[in-house]
Parts: C-alpha cells; structure tokens; sequence
C-alpha cells in the first residue's frame, strides 16, 4: 500500500462543485465547502435539503456524480484505507446488530483500527459502563447514540462525522452527547455535523452553512448570520387593522419586514423602542394588537429570511 | 496492548447473532431430525407378512391343512365355498384352495400378496405331496449392514442440510445486514472486505460442529445407522462441504439488497441440487447425458463422499475427486464474491 504524503497544511475537508441525482431528484447541486482542522462546520437545513447526501459523499459512501472531494488533502479514488483509519463516523439510522451488546460492538470496532483507545476507555468515556452487557435492542435511543459515538471515536479520528446525532433524544441526552462533542473538540479533533436544530448548530459550531434544495444560502459563523439580518431581535405580532410595511420599515432601527400566515415579523435592533412606537402607531389608527410575541434571532430566523419558509417544518 | 483481530471479532460476531436468534437454532437443529424420522417411517423394516389362505371344506385341498398350519408363512382356515369365495373379495384371505383330485388356486392376479401366498402355497403342497427337490438351497437371511435406504438416505440429508443451512444462513444474514444498513456501518471502517467474507465462512465451520453430530446420533439412535468408515473422515468432507456452500452463499448475497430478492436466488440455485444431486433417490436414475453436470454440483460430490465414508467406510483419499469439485467450488464462489461484493 502506498503511504500518501498530503500537504501538512491542508483542511479537514474540502470540496467543490459537488453534484449528486436520484433518478429524478437532485439532490445536490454545485456545492463548495471547505472545513478547517480543529473546527466544527454544522450543515443546517430542512429534511430533504441535501444534508445526507453531501455527508455521505464527504465520508466515501456515496460516490458524487460530480465534484471534487479532498479529505485531510487525500482522495478517495486512491487513498479510501488510509483514510478510513482517520475518520469516525456516525450514520443517521441504526447501524448494529440487535443482539450484540455494547462492549461487543466497541470491541468488534476497535478491533479493526490500527490503534485508539481501550475497550474499558471507550466505555467509560461515553458512560455506558452500566449497560456494557446489555444488547443493543434493550438500549434507549440516547444510549443507542452514544454506543454509536463511541464505535465512531475507536479509531482515535481525526475528523469526526456526525449525521444528524440528536434527532429523535430527550434533552438529557442531547446534552450528553454535545458534551462529548465538545471534549472531541478540546482535544483538537474537527467535527463535521448535519442537524436541522437551529440551536444545536448555534451551541456546537463554530461556523454554519444553511442548505436548501441541495445548494448552500449562506454559511458563516452563527453570529455573522444573525448579525446580517440587521437586527438581533425578532418582533412577531398580528393586529386589528392593516398596517402597510412602509409604515412599520419607518419604525426605529427595524430593518426588516415580513408577513407570514397573518403575522407581522419585524427585525429590530433595539425593541424597547419598537414596541412603544408600534402601539402608538396603532392607536392613531383606532386598532390594537391581537398577538405579540418577542424573540432574539436565531438561525431559524436567517433560514426564514432566505427562503420564507420556517427551517422545521413538520 | 494486544490489539485484538478483527477477523476473530467478526466471526464472534456472526455466532452471537445466531445463537441468540433461539427461532434459527431450533430449526437449524430439528429441521434434519424430523425429516430423518418421516424417512425412517416411510422406508422401515417391515416383519415378513403372513399370507391368509382358505380351503374349501370338503375339497382336496384339506389333506394338506396340517402342513399349510405347520408352515410360519402361511395362515389357513376351512370355509364353506360361499364363506371362502366371500373372504376371497373382501380381501380377508389371499388365495382359497379347492378341486379334488386336480387342485384349483383361485385368486385375483392383480394382488401381488396373492402371488406370494400362491408361491408359498404351492411349494408346501408339493413337498408335503413327496415332490423331489433337484437344487439344494439354503437360507442366508442375514441382513448386509448399511444396505437399508435409510442407511443410505442419512449421508444426503447430512449433504441436503449442509447446503440449506449454509446458503439460508449466509444469504439472509448477509442481505439483512445490508439492509438494516449495518454493512454500510462497517465499510465506513477500515475493515477489509476479505475478513468480514471470510469470517462468514470459518463462522459456519463452527455451526457444522453443531449441526451434524445431532444427525449422526439421531440416526444412529433412531435406526441404528452405524459410521462405516472413519468418524474423522465424515467431520472432514462435511466442513469441506460446509466451506463450499457458504461460498456459494457468500456469491448469492455479493448483491441482493432486499430478502425477497436473495431468496428468489437461493431457491433458483439450490433447487436443481435438491432434485439431481441424489438426496433421496440416486443421481444415476437421470439420463447419461446429464451426468457430466449432474456430477459437477457441489453437493452430488458432497454426497457422494459422504456416502463413500459413512456407508460404505472407504477411506478418504478414495473420495479425492469429490472433495476436489468442493475445493474448486469453494474457491471459485469466494474468489467471484469478493469482487461482486457490495457494501450497500
């Protein structure tokens, strides 16, 4: 086997131009990215947005129809065994035997990477010390992750992928598994995580790309994104008469207007002032508020900026 | 530290799934056990039959009543003719004597008992009658060891089980693997291929080990089927045997994604085996054109060197071609498997 001898200074991952179809779907469509060492990148978007898909490609298992894919500045074509010893990997659904227990499946997955931690370590780590006999089936889905998250972390990675980790837990155990995340990053790994939980991305990455139909809207730090609404406050509130949008965009440091199901949003640097204004404005037209809701933008806001569309929708 | 082997961790794995699937073991074990006792059943030794017969009453035939009650084979009563004509079509006796000087058999030819009961008849009348007996004849009823059917049926059930268990066992495992995206799960290791193919195969030598001896001890228990040949030479073709088949199921499931489609494949493969390769009748009833192929499949040589060691108590290097096609199969099928393979 040849020993790839990649540029020292080369990202975590990297790619351009990715493109990948189903039959009739695209799913992704020219897509960059490029993830630096020691960072975690978080792809954020709705169901269907091209999360899995682009993950997957990043991760060898898809192969993209077009586009080029650099991982720690290797390429799959050639050196997939030499990476693979690198990487962890969490998939989206279930991925063990039922009737295998839990330190059999972190010793079946230690057991074919070259080197990492110990079975006991791998256990004790993601605090499955308890549940080290029982079998997979009789596990709870936050047990289930982290037996998972622990299988990803045998090899020791450098890069780890994580695909939607927290869908379907209980706070308890989202938090958890953040933790382990964070202590991964502590030690200098990179993690590349998809979610379309606007608060799971804002606590764990340091930068973000928003997908939608398979493209990426923007991508920058949580901050940045919610910086770029004008506004770091969200104003929600339906009235008793009409009220044009001019009126409102005339309103003090509001620098955006919306309108969804009957709902006025506004995005307002400073809402103490706003809300005196708006209620003003309203009793000079003989009308008052019929619902009023106040908020501090969020990621859901910047994914509702773009598209219009609420990033959960369920 | 020690690091532990994959190849071991995989085959560990295999077993465990197995073992703890209570459904799978209990039929893996009992499926050749019920299926020797219905043979069994069907093909026991049966005591010899006593022939009914009646005499007339009044007719010639009563002088030879004492001789035909002396002889073991035969059962005779005195009936009026209406009485012996009626028992006749009722099927209550096989043959009525009657006539006087002339003796008359009446019977229905199309009853095969009648024909013995005619045989067994005759013969004690003429001897009883002073007939000469020109050829001198004896007895030998003892019976040749391992020349029953059942004798010989056990070996192809062995045969018939090993390629059943094998094939069902790596297919389904294999492919459900893959759809529950566990496959999927492993490839995204640096596991290689060739040790999670190859821990399916050494997984299944344990499983053999489990498998055969409940049989052999059944058969013998059951219908005293006795090993002709060496216990260690019947261990070998069936591991060799076991090998071949869990490659051929390892070529079935390189590609299959849902259950359905692996078991439309499995039954297309092992079908033509279950009919030719001499499992419950002899591979050599079907036409000589169709030997060639006939004894080209995997499990004819299985069975056919299993019969030659367990019947037949030859030693093992007599059975070398056999054991050759299943060396040529098992090398062939994981050779093409491991290039089929598919992960997802």
């Amino acid at each position: 086997m040849n020993t790839p001898t990649p540029p020292p200074d080369a990202p975590a991952i990297r790619c351009r131009g990715l493109r990948k179809r189903f039959g009739q779907t695209e799913a992704v469509r020219g897509l960059d990215l490029e993830v630096r060492r020691g960072e975690c990148f978080g792809l954020l978007g709705p169901n269907g947005a091209g999360k899995t898909t682009t993950i997957e490609i990043l991760e060898g298992l898809t192969a993209a129809d077009a586009g080029e894919v650099e991982i720690l500045g290797l390429r799959w074509e050639r050196h997939a065994h030499a990476l693979r010893a690198r990487l962890g990997i969490q998939l989206q659904e279930s991925e063990l035997p039922d009737k295998m227990t839990v330190e059999e499946a972190v010793r079946l997955f230690r057991s074919v990477y070259p080197s990492g931690p110990s079975v006991a370590e791998l256990i004790a780590r993601l605090e499955l010390g308890e549940k080290r006999r029982t079998q997979v089936r009789h596990l709870s889905g936050g047990q289930r992750q982290r037996l998972s998250l622990a299988c990803a972390l045998a090899g020791d990675p450098e890069i780890l992928f994580l695909d939607e980790p927290t869908t379907g837990l209980d706070p308890q155990s989202r938090r958890m598994l953040w933790e382990q995340v964070e202590r991964f990053r502590a030690a200098g790994g990179t993690v590349l995580l998809t979610t379309h939980f606007m608060d799971e991305a804002e606590t764990l990455a340091d930068r973000v790309a928003i997908l939608d139909h398979g493209r990426i809207l923007v991508q920058g730090t949580p901050r940045e994104l919610i910086r770029s609404l004008g506004g770091e406050h969200v104003i929600e509130f339906g009235t008793s008469v009409p009220l044009p949008a001019e009126t409102l965009l005339a309103l003090p440091g509001v620098s955006e207007v919306g309108r969804e199901d009957g709902v006025r949003r506004l995005t307002v640097r400073e809402p103490h002032l706003v809300v005196p204004a708006l209620l003003d404005l309203l009793q000079q037209r003989g009308g008052g508020l019929t619902a009023l809701n106040m908020h501090h933008a969020t990621l859901d806001d910047v994914f509702l900026a773009k598209t219009g569309r609420q990033l959960r929708d369920e | 530290m020690s690091s532990p082997s994959p190849l071991r961790e995989l085959i560990l794995m295999r077993l465990r799934t197995f073992v703890r699937e209570p459904e799978a073991l209990f039929w893996t074990f009992l499926f050749p056990i019920l299926m020797a006792i219905g043979l069994g059943l069907a093909f026991r030794e049966q005591p010899a039959e006593v022939a009914r017969v009646a005499l007339e009453r009044g007719s010639g035939a009563e002088r030879f009543l004492g001789a035909l009650r002396a002889s073991p084979e035969l059962e005779a009563r005195v009936l009026e003719a209406g009485a012996a004509a009626a028992a006749l079509r009722r099927g209550e006796v096989a043959l009525v004597l009657a006539g006087r000087d002339t003796l008359v058999y009446r019977y229905d030819p199309a009853r095969t008992e009648s024909h013995t009961a005619r045989l067994r008849v005759d013969a004690v009348v003429q001897r009883a009658a002073g007939a000469a007996r020109p050829v001198a004849t004896r007895e030998d009823r003892e019976r040749q060891r391992g020349t029953r059917y059942v004798d010989w049926v056990i070996p192809g059930l062995i045969g018939l089980n090993l390629m059943s268990t094998g094939m069902w066992g790596i297919g389904f495992g294999i492919v459900y693997m893959r759809q529950k995206k566990q496959l999927k799960r492993l490839v995204a290791t640096p596991m290689r291929k060739s040790d999670f193919l190859l821990a399916q195969v050494l997984a299944r030598l344990a499983f053999v080990l489990l498998e055969v001896p409940p049989i052999v001890l059944f058969a013998w228990l059951a219908f005293r089927v006795e090993v002709a040949g060496s216990l260690l030479a019947v261990a070998l073709v069936a591991l060799l045997g076991a090998m071949a088949f869990a490659g051929l199921g390892l070529l079935c499931s390189a590609r299959p994604r849902t259950i359905e489609g692996i078991s439309g494949i499995l039954n297309v493969v092992m079908l033509p085996m279950f009919v030719l390769s001499g499992v419950f009748f002899s591979a050599s009833r079907y036409p000589q054109a169709l030997q060639p192929f006939i004894q080209a499949l995997p499990l004819t040589a299985l069975n056919d060197a299993l019969r030659a060691v367990y019947n037949e108590g030859l030693p093992l290097g007599s059975t070398l071609p056999e054991l050759a096609i299943l060396a040529g199969w098992m090398v062939l099928s994981f050779g093409l498997a491991l290039r089929l393979f598919r992960w997802q």
